[in-house]
């Protein structure tokens, strides 16, 4: 992403290391910060953080998360915003209930139903937001509130699904082999996984490599970094943007079935505040707002920091439900520091140079440079 | 007449007064009573105004005071301040906590109420030292206190809900005997006085105009940015806690939880209505504050055919996405084609006939 050239804009030499990117740096702080933090709880409170079990339910209580994390990496990633993803979440875990607890209501049907929920949102938001030119923020915003109102107008109480087939797949589990912790009687318990975190996977490896080897992906890039640049290269910038809200859209339906999988019943309360974790989540990985930075493994540790980071909050005692925002609040707040001071740093001095302080996280590529 | 139509059509508040317009007209239709304001005695005895168009222009109220905030925002940092309401809660708190530490009087009212400007006003400075030193996008950098914002309005009572009471808090929330008119409206008249006073006779809004149209150019006119985000994120934090205050006295009672829910998303969308770009620059508070009546007026006519309150999220949304589809540049580009090719000359044609028939009779 970065070009070749240093600051005096000569090729470098041979021997000369192409510096390290924006996005990759930003994704190595996130990841030294997530590895760092567990391995200090581990020390620290030892207990619940050195079972496997517990690791893993980060990923089965969160794989929604994950999943619409990775769509709002797409167009935060091309520059744009969508914080209706946490409402069309919601409304795709009560139309699906609705739907299998009808007559004949079938695990594909409320599957297809999901992806067409979430498809029609992502349609309509891409095509005001990128054909019509309307504020990104204020569609999305509508269609949250779109999405929240609908739910109530379908059902004002929560329901829960009942429907066989898809309580037996709700209860489905995976085991992992070898894994596992043992029970208060000594028994080995082996570890499980949720099937809504095989989903998650699968979305983070498809949007992994359609970020970094497709043509679209590398459009995305372009046009959220510079859109008149990317419009001269001949991208299709009106294009991109649409087919980014599109594919946010389609990740947020998966997402609300992914959380129905784990709860198995459709609330209006369901996935609040949603968006805000998600948004928050992208920027911990390192995606930036203004766009053509970002990566969708960053994400993935974004949702595991946060999530982490929770958990100890928990475990040092402060068990009310209020010190979790606070500490998601100084969290944003510090990696939000972190890149500003960081991008603003490189932009000053040229290519690669980290504040002093920093140095220590990667001295071999700053001596390298 | 044709001049004045072509001013209107240009005019930025010619979508608020459309849509303020249409949702009359609509109820004037549907049921005529809707506009009724009638005289009557509350439980103590007080003359008060009743009727719809009371309730609509007390209930935006802190909607209106927000709106006020969040266009300077918006003109000067180019984004949004999404943690409005959190912060809003945060100064109710502080105001609540300061009156139950004391006797309620005049006095103490008066510092409590200062003792949460200041604390809102922290919040602004935080906020605008983010946007403006840091250089993070408003959204951003206010998603912070957004979600933190809340657990400090727990935080700050014990984690309780707690209330106050006494006469002087009903004649701030409600209505001073004597005037029947409900004291918010009237607060909202003192502020929108004072803000338009303030911006007549300093160079507050050009200096606000011109660090959000180009920063660059407004520096090297001498215009430092970072003051001027900075003091428009103080203005908000003000507005949150007088919008915070107001909402304590309406109901006696501060719920962390549900104060000012979602109003943020209400006065983004009240400074769009008004007509001002999201991206910064020009702004009109007329318009900003319409937008908020309009959005009030909005939320009371479906409530009075009878949309239940959970379900008044998604007509609203329809309404917003009609509203900006309108006003998008590519739709705003059709209609001025329109009217310019279409439009004017028959317009002019109209007028030229009349003043025709005058000039020969």
């Amino acid at each position: 992403m970065t070009s070749n050239l240093d600051t005096r804009g000569r090729v470098p030499a041979e021997k000369h290391k192409e510096p390290i990117s924006n996005t990759n740096l930003l994704l190595t702080i996130t990841i030294c910060t997530f590895f760092g933090m567990y391995a200090l709880a581990m020390l620290v409170w030892g207990g619940g953080f050195l079972n496997p079990q517990q690791f893993l339910d980060i990923f089965n209580n969160n794989a929604f998360l994950i999943v619409i994390s990775c769509g709002l990496t797409v167009v935060m990633i091309a520059g744009g915003i969508d914080i209706s993803v946490g409402g069309v979440t919601a409304l795709v875990t009560m139309a699906s209930v609705v739907h299998l607890n009808g007559g004949n209501g079938s695990v594909l049907g409320s599957l297809g139903l999901a992806l067409g929920i979430g498809l029609a949102f992502g349609l309509i938001q891409g095509l005001l937001v990128s054909y019509l030119e309307v504020q990104p923020f204020i569609v999305t915003l509508a269609g949250m509130f779109f999405a929240r109102g609908m739910i109530t107008i379908i059902s004002n109480d929560p329901k829960t699904a009942s429907q066989e087939t898809f309580l037996a797949l709700k209860a489905f589990r995976i085991q992992i082999p070898v894994i596992g912790y043992y029970g208060k009687a000594g028994n080995f318990i082996p570890a499980s996984i949720e099937p809504g975190v095989i989903v998650a996977i699968v979305v983070v490896l498809a949007i992994f490599f359609v970020l970094g080897w497709t043509r679209f992906g590398r459009n995305l890039y372009a046009v959220g970094g510079n859109k008149q640049s990317a419009l001269m290269l001949g991208i299709n910038v009106k294009r991109t943007k649409f087919f980014s809200y599109l594919l946010c859209g389609l990740l947020a339906g998966i997402g609300g079935f992914v959380y129905l999988l784990h709860t198995g019943a459709g609330d209006a309360a369901n996935a609040t505040a949603s968006e805000m974790q998600a948004i928050a989540s992208a920027i911990i990985g390192g995606t930036l707002l203004t766009g053509g930075v970002g990566n969708v493994v960053g994400t993935l540790f974004g949702v595991l920091s946060l999530m982490t980071i929770n958990n100890i909050v928990r475990a040092s005692g402060l068990r009310d439900p209020w010190w979790q925002s606070i500490t998601t609040g100084l969290m944003l707040c510090f990696f939000i520091l972190l890149q500003s001071m960081v991008l603003s740093a490189r932009e000053k001095r040229g290519s690669f140079q980290i504040p002093g302080w920093m140095t220590f996280a990667s001295r071999r590529i700053h001596h390298e440079s | 007449m044709a001049k004045w139509w072509e001013k209107f059509s240009r005019s930025q508040l010619l979508v608020p007064l459309s849509a303020l317009l249409l949702l009359v007209v609509y109820n004037l239709f549907r049921d005529i009573g809707f506009f009724s304001i009638i005289l009557a005695t509350n439980n103590d005895g007080n003359a008060v105004l009743q009727g719809n168009l009371i309730s609509i222009l007390d209930g935006a109220s802190e909607l209106a005071i927000l709106a006020i905030g969040m266009t300077l925002v918006t003109a000067s940092s180019r984004g949004q301040d999404i943690s409005v309401g959190a912060v809003a809660a945060v100064a109710g708190s502080v105001f609540v906590r300061v009156l139950r530490a004391n006797e309620i009087t005049l006095p103490i009212i008066l510092f409590a109420f200062l003792a949460a400007c200041a604390v809102a006003m922290l919040c602004g400075v935080f906020n605008g030292t983010l946007v403006s030193v840091f250089k993070i996008q408003p959204m951003i950098a206010t998603l912070i206190l957004f979600s933190a914002g809340r657990s400090i309005a727990y935080w700050i009572n014990g984690g309780a809900t707690p209330t106050v009471d006494g006469p002087l808090i009903n004649y701030i929330g409600k209505l001073i005997p004597g005037i029947p008119i409900p004291s918010p409206i009237l607060i909202v008249i003192l502020l929108g006085v004072l803000v338009s006073l303030v911006l007549r006779f300093t160079n507050l809004g050009l200096y606000t105009q011109a660090v959000g149209i180009n920063e660059k150019s407004a520096h090297l006119n001498g215009i430092n940015p970072v003051w001027i985000k900075l003091i428009s994120f103080m203005v908000i934090g003000v507005c949150a806690a007088i919008a915070g205050a107001i909402g304590v006295c309406k109901i006696g009672l501060i719920n962390h939880e549900k104060i000012l829910l979602d109003i943020e998303m209400d006065a983004i969308l009240a400074v769009a209505i008004g007509g001002n770009a999201l991206g910064g620059g020009k702004f009109s508070l007329k318009g900003s504050v319409m937008g908020a009546y309009v959005i009030q007026a909005l939320t009371t006519t479906l409530y009075s055919i009878k949309v239940p309150s959970t379900s008044v999220k998604a007509y609203k949304a329809i309404v917003i996405i009609a509203i900006v589809v309108l006003g998008s540049p590519m739709i705003k580009e059709a209609l001025m084609q329109f009217r310019d090719k279409r439009m004017k000359p028959a317009i002019d044609k109209l007028f030229r006939k009349t003043s025709d028939v005058v000039e020969s009779q």
